[in-house]
């Protein structure tokens, strides 16, 4: 009877607060990693959201192709109108 | 059922309601955290997607700028020589004349002229032009003044010998613009009634 009541003891004093002392641990941690998780998310999307502008890369090329185009037109009609500069 | 019995089986409940709620609190709690990490992949995807083409079209877009840049270089240089070009950008742009031209790594060892010789030139060519540029030989007004084959001859002979010979001791063109060394304060009279002599 003696030793029912020293496995008793040990299983209340001994088992029972360390079982509750791990598994509170675990349940802290995960639940610290939630707020985290829920500001990268909010992050990615706006970080998505901002590239939203990166469609208007194509106009930008396409603008300067035109524009490159442009100039070189013009270029070669200054080359065709003004005389080159004098050999030194 | 002896006493230390149902403390032992008290214990036990006890130990298994902690493990319970623990675990099931910890499944809720992993089980946000996977849905926030979807959040994230679905975020990550559209930011990858979204990206995929900005560096093929930076890099074009960086050619033709590129290619522009040869070419307007290669062009002023060609027209104006490269002593004016570097006079004119150093001109324009105080201190630019230093880094030179990208496409000529000599031009950065070139004395720049003074920008009134540059603008002289500049001036010249800019009235060959107009009447007597061969552009002008559609001129309802007549033919051409000049000959078409020797166009820059009359401007030539503004200037016989070229450079004049003391240009280069001559002082250097002040600087204007924000960037200047010298920084002249306005005048505080401008704009405000004019000064009246008294009357004696």
């Amino acid at each position: 009877m003696t030793l029912w009541w020293i496995g008793d003891a040990v299983l209340v004093l001994g088992v029972l607060p360390v079982v509750v002392y791990l598994l509170n641990g675990v349940l802290s941690e995960a639940r610290s990693i939630v707020p985290s998780v829920q500001r990268i998310a909010r992050t990615a999307a706006a970080g998505s959201k901002d590239l939203d502008a990166a469609a208007l890369l194509l106009t930008t090329q396409e603008q300067v192709r035109q524009t490159v185009a442009g100039v070189a037109d013009y270029g070669g009609s200054l080359d065709a109108i003004v005389d080159d500069a004098e050999e030194a | 059922m002896p006493a230390a019995g149902v403390v032992l089986l008290v214990a036990v409940v006890l130990i298994v309601l902690a493990l319970v709620y623990y675990l099931v609190s910890t499944i809720v709690a992993l089980r946000s955290i996977a849905g926030g990490l979807d959040e994230v992949i679905a975020s990550v995807g559209e930011i990858v997607a979204k990206s995929a083409p900005v560096n093929d079209v930076v890099t074009d877009i960086n050619a033709n700028l590129d290619a522009a840049v040869s070419a307007l270089e290669g062009l002023l240089v060609k027209k104006a020589g490269m002593q004016d070009a570097v006079g004119l950008v150093e001109g324009l742009y105080p201190g630019a004349a230093a880094a030179g031209f990208r496409d000529f790594p000599e031009s950065g060892e070139v004395v720049p002229p003074r920008i009134g010789e540059v603008y002289t030139k500049g001036t010249l060519t800019l009235a060959r032009l107009g009447r007597e540029a061969p552009i002008a030989t559609a001129n309802p007004a007549g033919a051409v003044l000049r000959d078409v084959e020797y166009g820059s001859a009359a401007a030539r002979n503004l200037y016989p010998h070229g450079r004049e010979a003391g240009a280069p001791t001559l002082p250097r063109s002040p600087v204007i613009g924000t960037s200047a060394p010298v920084q002249y304060e306005q005048r505080e009279d401008i704009g405000k009634p004019r000064k009246r002599m008294r009357s004696a």
